[in-house]
């Protein structure tokens, strides 16, 4: 076995598992219940599902300057996908979509308030 | 790339995507229809890097670094404009 196979047998298991990782966010969309629990589908399985295909393309093609866009796009992906997710939660937060009940402990609605009695 | 890997790829994709437009169809709010829209931006990136796969080719790496941007831009903007629109309703009251 050389190189050039364990390379080719790499790159296909990265590329079903990024396609079977997206999947799965896809089916978490469906079945879990409100904002909060959808935004982890979207937030942690994803990225890995679409890092995961950059390395098999990376993989595949084995060139530096495709190397170095697709590590650039993997970086970008784990900077900006957290930060959209947040500004998602804090926008569902804000507009009263999330039920207090479900939460074990609001620290959100404790600053919050801190921050109404200071402002009176 | 084997046939049946590719093969095997486009019809998770595929599953994904659909069940991601039923809850964009059903919503219910704005913030649910932003993240499976998310998922979809997702599904394409996987997608055109599966394409690049079967081919052996580097042409759709721009798309992927553009849509990767446009999407992070869309969500966060959208998240924005619900949560500005609140505000508002919210001084009215």
């Amino acid at each position: 076995m050389d190189w050039t196979t364990v390379g080719t047998v790499v790159g296909a298991t990265a590329l079903l598992l990024g396609c079977l990782l997206t999947l799965v966010a896809a089916v978490g969309l469906l079945r879990l219940s409100d904002v909060l629990a959808r935004m982890h589908t979207t937030a942690k399985p994803q990225v890995l599902g679409v890092v995961l295909s950059l390395l098999a393309v990376g993989i595949t093609l084995r060139r530096g300057a495709d190397v170095a866009t697709l590590v650039a796009i993997a970086a970008f992906q784990l900077l900006t996908v957290p930060v959209a997710t947040h500004m998602v939660g804090r926008a569902a937060y804000r507009t009263g979509q999330v039920d207090p009940s479900a939460l074990d402990h609001d620290e959100l609605a404790d600053e919050l308030s801190e921050e109404e009695r200071s402002r009176d | 790339m084997n046939p049946v890997v590719i093969a095997l790829c486009v019809g998770m994709l595929t599953v994904a995507a659909l069940l991601a437009l039923v809850r964009v169809a059903k919503g219910p709010t704005m913030l649910d229809r932003v993240i499976a829209l998310d998922v979809i931006v997702a599904v394409v990136v996987i997608g055109l890097c599966v394409e690049a796969v079967a081919n052996r080719h580097d042409t759709t790496l721009p798309v992927i670094v553009v849509l990767a941007l446009v999407g992070f831009v869309g969500s966060v903007s959208v998240a924005r404009y619900a949560s500005r629109e609140s505000d508002q309703e919210r001084g009215r009251g």
